[in-house]
This record gives C-alpha cells, structure tokens and sequence, in this order.
C-alpha cells in the first residue's frame, strides 16, 4: 500500500470518529430511552437547541459551562416530552415531532444575530458583542493521548480528538453496563418490555420513564453541543440537517445496544466524511447530489439487512411507543 | 397420568393449618363469584381446588392472593389474621401465585426474570452468585434450566419453573398454582407434579386449582370442589372417588329438566352440511392440535363440542371456518369440497363464523354499531354499489338488527365497544344472521363470559336456528350448557374425537370422565 493511501484511510477514520460521535452521543442516550419503552422523535430539535445553547454559552462563559448548558437545555427538553408522553399518554410520535419542530424553530430564532447578540449581552455583558454576529466560536482543543496516537492508522482516529469524544465513548460503555449489569437497568429494561409487569413487582415505571426520556434528552443535547464546538463551530441554520432521525435509526442499527451504537456511530460517521471527500477524488464532482444521499440510501439498506437477518423480528423493547396507565 | 404418584401420598400431612379463609364473600357485579366460603391449608400438603369454569376457585385464590378484596370473611395466616391488600402483601406473607398465563418478559434471561426488582439486590448484583443460586433451587427439583437462557426460548413446563422460582426466591412456602397443566405436555406434567410432591416433603402447603379430575385424583392429598361460588364438598383424596367428584363439579340439577327433554327432530336429519374426516391441523406451537377427526353436522340439529380447554376444540373449528390451514383431511360443505378455502368464500357457500371472545374478534369496538354492521354488509349490493357505501341501507339494517336481536343501545351511532358482553354477542349474531341464511352456523363459546340471562338468549337463537333446519355446531366449556342444547356431544381429547353421544345417553359424570381420561368407558358412540 502506498504511504498516500494509508494516510487517506487514516483521515477517513479520523472523521469517521469524529463526525460519527454526534451520532454516539444521541443514539446511547436513545437507547437507553427506548429501552424503557419511550420513542423520542425530538432528538433532532433538541440536538438544534443543544448546538446553538452551546454557541452562545461558550463566547459567554467557556466550552465546559457550554456543554452543561446544552445538557441542561436538553433535559428540560425531555421533561416536557416525558410530562406530555408519559404523564398526559400523549402519542409519543407526535410528541416527538412536535419537539423537533419547536427545537428547530426556537434555535433558528435564538441564532438570529439581533437575538444571539441580546442573548449573548443578557449573559455576559463584558463579552464584545460582534463576537455574536461571527457566528463561531472557539473550537473544544484536542487532547492528543501520547504514545497511543502515535499506532499508525487508528492512533490519531481513537486518541487525537476532543474530550467530547472520549466522553461519548465513556458514556456508552458506562450506559451498558448501566443496563446490562445493575438493578436500575433491569428495572428500566422491564418497564421497556412489559410495564405492567413491572409495576406488580413494585418498579416505578413512571419515575424510570421520567429519568430515561430526560437523560436521553440530556445526551442528545450535549450531542448538539458536540457537533457545534467539537465538529464544526459556526452557526448556520439547520446545522443538525436530520442528523438527529439517523441517530434515531441508529438505535434500531445497534438492536438497542449503546456498545454496538458505537460501531453504528463511527460506520456512519465514515459514510458522512467520504461523501465529502469522493468528490474531491473525482468521482462525482460534477452531480454531488447522489453522493449526499449516501448516509440515508445506507440507512435504509442497512434496516432493510437487519430486518431481513432476524427475520422480520426487529428486537425492539416490546412496549416501546405504548404508554403506560395503570387501569389497563 | 401418573398412576403411582397416587400410591405415595407422601408424609401424612400435620394438622396445623397454615391458611385458614373463613365465611369469605366476594361479589361482582351481577354474580356472587364466593358465598360464604370457608377454605383451609395445611402444612405440607398438595390441595386440589376443582370446580367448572365459573365456580369461583381462581376467584378464591385472587382473595389469598391479594389482588381482590373480600366483601366479608376473615383469613389467618400461620394463625394471625391478616389484611391483604396486593400480591407483595401476600408475598411477604409467604404465598405465591402462579397464574394460568405466565407473567414473564420474553426478551429477558432467566435470571433477570427471577430478580426483577429483589429487595436483596445491591446496585450492581453479583449475577453469577444469583445464577448459581437459581442452578441449585433447580437442580433440588430435578429441573435441567440455564439462568442464562432468554426466557421467550423455553418451553411452557420451564417457564411455569421460571414462575416457580420467583416465588421461591422470595421465600413464598404457600404455593397457588391456577390451572399449571393447561399449557403442559404429560411429561411436563410428570415433572410439575414431582416438583409439588418435593415441595410438600418440604413442609410447603401447594394448592392446585384445576378443573381435571384425574388431576386432582392423581396428585393431591386432599381435594375440595367449588360449584357456583359456594363449597360443595372437601376430604382426603383417597376417601373420594371420581365419580363422588365429577357428579360434585356439575351437580345433577340439570338432569331431566329442560337439558334432556326429549324434543321433535327436524325432518332432514341425515342430510349432512358439514362433513370433516379425517382432518389434521397444526397448533401455534408447531404440534398438531387435531388428529385425524371425523365429524358431521347435520342439517337442523345442534353438534356440541365438549373437552377440556387446550385439547384441540379450537382449532378444530378454526379450521372448519377458514382460519387454519388442515394439514391432512377433508371438509366438505354442502358436498362441496371446501379444505383450505378462504374465510370469505367459506361465507357465500353458507357458513356462518362466530368467533369466541366476540368484543375482541367479532367487533371493531372504536366504530359504532352501523359501521360494524357495515363491515360484513358493504360488499354486497344494495349495501354498496361500485364500492360505494350506501350508509342509508347500511342504517336500515342495522336498525333491523338492533331491535330484532334486542341490542340494548340508544342508538346505532353507538360506539360498539360500549355495548356489554351479551349485547355484543347478540349484535354479532344478528350481523350474521340478518343478512344472510346460513345453512352451517359455527359458535365458538358463544356464550363465555356473559350472565345467565344473556346466555340463555344466545341458546334460544341457536335452538331457533336449529328448528329452522340450520345446522349448529357449538363448542362451550359448560358442560350443562352442551347438554341442553345439543342432538349429539363430541367429545374431543388430546386433539382427537374420542366419542360422539346422543342426546339422552349422555350424563355429566360420562362426559367428564370421556373429557379428563379420553376414553369412552361404556359408551355406545
């Protein structure tokens, strides 16, 4: 192989990473939402919000208070989706989207210069106020692992990136085993497939679905803040572009699993940077449409495999999408 | 079944009781489900509980169990007397409940279903201490279970373990099993009723509640029979004889009354509308369910089915009307041959389905009256022309149906699913019957669910059916209701028709003992 070629393959995988941990952020913590038996469609909306709290916090008050921002906003976001689905047993279909809508509107507005410029003065009054009408901000440092960046190919992909992606990673294996091995995730898992179940033997189902929808919400959030400050740190309007949907599919991709969401993740982060580099090489540069369709013709190949390998039967949580009230 | 479990009783039970339920009442609305019901268990001692469907026994156990509050009466436990209010009450207290259809999660392991929510669960749990713990309970009963196994991958006899498990896990010593061997095979069978032996020597109290003598013959020390909410008879098992049971269970009431007076035969007997031999279907559990049955209805008489629920009655008549493919044998409807025909087809040749469960098959409970009138109509003219429904014709007959078949509602704008039980079942008939003259009606418990009254409507259209020269075959889990109604009983066993007897040879004690030993005893089929 000729040194050109490794290099290429290894700033695929790089982007790959790093394009594919907003998909990580937002699918582990969907996972762990629909595990308890609720679909939240908002992701895309909330991820929106998280990008543009994280934009104006970070110019006020640095990448760290950003990024806690973004995961406040997103938990607030997901207290509303838990008090309309869960409490009020609204469809969660429609919940959902409604969120997204008002995500993705309430963002767009927040983004406005006038408004991020008075949101931005509101906040910290001694920060100059055109920092807001750049639309960008400081970019999360990178935090190069010595030593292990250095393996050639995967050394830079896995351990020259932002703190944001190591987190991602630390949150998904830290969610499975959150899951698979303690009381609290059998309880959630239980509440996902049989709430009913559940309740007799004395789970609070509506407290888990609560604590699920908002730190699923919360990570989504944070994954709006990621794909700001960590990917790409200026703001235009519809920066999410329905990332959030396929963070959504990704979560039938992995069968629910937040350790299979990694690889999920990262394949479609690699889908996504080479739709940006084939071109560069020639091949369809001229009608770059067909190649950005690639991530949603993958995703539908891709669930059109799975259904196909396990037969129809999709392991999804056997409640998920059902509200859940006591008469029944 | 298993004769030799009867020779060894076990260890004479002692005497201190370790429930005792005394004078409890439990009304619902329109039946009192348990009059005055007094109900002991005794340490270490397998307790059949019998009685019909309807007799109140699940009722009973609900009450020990704490899903349902008596309106009067008093139960000690280990001599305290004690307020149940839920089933972790009663958990607490040491009984469990294993109810006839599991409550598992079929995704989950083993494990995870046996300590779903254990109070002596850390944060993190040491599974691997718990699936040890889980392999020793089992292997104390002989039971081969892997804690690891996903629970939607084992058979009926290793879930009902499962169900096991939880209680014993929870330290439950007073053992409720409703109905367990209805979902088993025999040799399943064999293992639970080991299990249950083991557990008495234990000094654990198990109640059996079962509506199969043999059963109660074969495995209890001491049986007790329900019959209509009340007690009607308790003592050792091997002071009681099968017959002294069975004669308890149905009570003799109904002979000679209205259920076997003699009455006209309709002219065109022996002009057969339905006519199945040799027929084989498959089950949902990918074992056939039905074997090689014959069977004959004749025009203008009423065919029972009778057997014990899960011997092969209902796929027996699903396949008659469509819904499942034969695997061998012939149906012939009218001499014409139908086998694997199509529901609907089977419909414009003259059969009519009644599905069991009407408000869950029959309706669509979200539309009114007229639309579920509309949904068998809008096919045919004048209902529908050109696939446009004419929803004044539609009116008119459902209008028709509603007051010719008593449909209590307001008005057909009703929505179906507010109807009660015995209106929805006579709505579904007058659809069928309204519209169309059938010459075969087939009736899956048609009456299952519904009070007295209502029940006794649905007989009376049959019987009205019948002297119209329709041919009828009804299957019904009420013995007495079979043997009012019809000219002849089949009775099925282990998927096979194991005897046909006329009216006026047949006696409840025949028929239960054809239904629970699957032999004809001296029968003249």
């Amino acid at each position: 192989m000729t040194l050109e070629s490794l290099s290429f393959i290894e700033a695929i995988l790089t982007s790959a990473v790093s394009a594919g941990t907003i998909y990580l952020i937002a699918s582990v913590g969907e996972c762990v939402t629909e595990r308890s038996g609720v679909i939240n469609l908002g992701l895309e909306g909330i991820m929106a919000m998280g990008a543009i709290t994280s934009f104006i916090i970070t110019l006020a008050y640095g990448h760290l208070a950003a990024i806690l921002a973004a995961a406040l906003v997103g938990a607030v976001f997901g207290l509303l989706h838990a008090f309309l689905s869960v409490s009020l047993r609204l469809n969660q279909i429609v919940v959902g989207l409604a969120i997204t809508w008002l995500g993705l509107g309430l963002s767009a507005f927040m983004g406005a210069p006038e408004v991020a410029r008075e949101l931005l003065k509101a906040l910290n009054p001694s920060v100059p106020e055109f920092l807001a009408e750049l639309k960008q901000a400081p970019r999360l440092p990178e935090v190069r692992v010595e030593f292990l960046a250095g393996i050639p190919i995967i050394g830079r992909a896995l351990f020259s990136q932002n703190a944001l992606v190591y987190a991602g990673l630390a949150s998904a294996v830290l969610l499975w085993f959150i899951l698979f091995r303690t009381k609290w995730g059998l309880s959630l898992r239980s509440v996902g497939e049989n709430p009913a179940l559940a309740d007799t033997a004395g789970v609070n189902v509506f407290a888990i679905r609560y604590l699920a929808v908002v730190i699923g919400s919360a990570l989504a959030g944070v994954a709006g803040a990621y794909l700001f400050i960590g990917y790409q740190p200026f703001w235009v309007e519809n920066l999410t572009r329905s990332r959030g949907f396929i963070a959504l599919s990704l979560v039938i991709l992995s069968s629910w699993s937040p350790l299979r969401a990694i690889a999920a993740s990262f394949l479609f982060g690699g889908v996504e940077s080479l739709q940006f580099r084939i071109p560069l090489r020639g091949f369809g540069a001229e009608t770059p449409q067909l190649i950005m369709m690639l991530p949603y013709i993958i995703t539908i190949v891709t669930l059109v495999l799975i259904s196909l390998a396990s037969k129809g039967r999709i392991p999804a949580p056997a409640a998920l999408g059902k509200p859940y009230s006591r008469e029944e | 079944m298993s004769e030799d479990l009867l020779a060894s009783p076990g260890p004479a039970p002692t005497l201190t009781p370790k429930v005792e339920m005394r004078g409890i009442v439990k009304r619902f609305p329109g039946v009192v489900a348990n009059d005055r019901v007094d109900f002991t268990i005794y340490a270490g001692e397998i307790h059949a509980l019998l009685g019909e469907n309807g007799a109140g026994k699940t009722t009973l156990m609900n009450i020990l169990y704490g899903i349902y509050t008596p309106d009067a009466g008093v139960i000690r436990v280990r001599g305290v007397p004690v307020r149940l209010r839920s089933p972790r009450d009663a958990i607490r207290l040491g009984i469990g409940m294993v109810h006839q259809d599991f409550r598992l999660i079929e995704a989950h392991t083993v494990v995870e279903n046996v300590f779903l929510n254990y109070d002596g669960l850390g944060f993190i749990p040491k599974w691997s201490a718990l699936e040890s713990r889980l392999e020793e309970i089992a292997s104390n009963y002989g039971w081969r279970l892997n804690p690891r196994a996903r629970v939607g991958d084992l058979s009926p006899g290793e879930k009902q373990q499962v169900e096991l498990l939880k209680l014993l896990v929870r330290g439950a010593d007073i053992l409720l099993l409703d109905e367990p061997t209805s979902v088993l095979t025999p040799i399943e069978t064999k293992v639970l009723f080991k299990t249950m032996r083991r557990m008495a020597e234990e000094g654990k109290s198990i109640v059996l509640i079962t509506h199969k003598l043999s059963e109660a013959m074969s495995v209890s020390d001491r049986v007790t029979v329900m019959r209509r909410g009340r007690i009607v008879l308790s003592k050792p098992t091997r002071e009681a004889t099968i017959e002294e049971l069975s004669a308890a269970m149905v009570g003799g009431q109904l002979i000679g009354n209205a259920g076997l007076e003699e009455r006209p035969t309709y002219p065109a007997v022996d002009a057969p509308t339905l006519q199945v031999s040799g027929l084989s279907v498959m089950g949902d559990e990918g074992v056939l369910a039905v074997r090689d049955a014959d069977l004959t209805v004749n025009r203008g008489e009423i065919v029972g089915i009778a057997g014990v629920s899960g011997n092969g009655q209902i796929e027996l008549v699903e396949a008659i009307a469509g819904l499942r493919k034969p695997v061998r044998g012939k149906i012939m409807l009218n001499g014409l041959d139908v086998t694997g025909a199509s529901p609907r087809r089977l419909m414009e040749l003259g059969l009519t389905y009644i599905p069991p469960e009407g408000k869950k098959w029959g309706i669509v409970p979200e539309l009114s009256i007229y639309e579920n009138v509309a949904l068998r109509v809008a096919r045919y003219k004048p209902y529908s022309r050109m696939g446009v429904i004419n929803w004044r014709k539609v009116a008119e007959v459902a209008g028709k149906v509603v007051s010719e078949f008593r449909v209590d509602t307001s008005s057909i704008k009703s929505r179906a699913g507010s109807l009660s039980g015995g209106n929805v079942q006579r709505l579904i008939l007058g659809r069928e019957l309204t519209t169309s003259k059938p010459s075969l009606l087939v009736a899956a418990y048609p009456t299952k669910g519904l009070d007295i009254a209502a029940s006794e409507q649905v007989r009376r259209i049959l019987s009205r059916l019948r002297s119209e020269g329709v041919g009828v075959l009804v299957l019904s889990e009420d013995l007495d209701e079979i043997l009012e109604l019809s000219d002849r009983i089949v009775v099925m066993y282990g998927g096979r028709v194991v005897g046909v007897v006329r009216r006026g040879e047949a006696t409840p004690e025949l028929l239960g003992i054809m239904m629970s030993r699957g032999v004809a005893a001296s029968a003249s089929a």
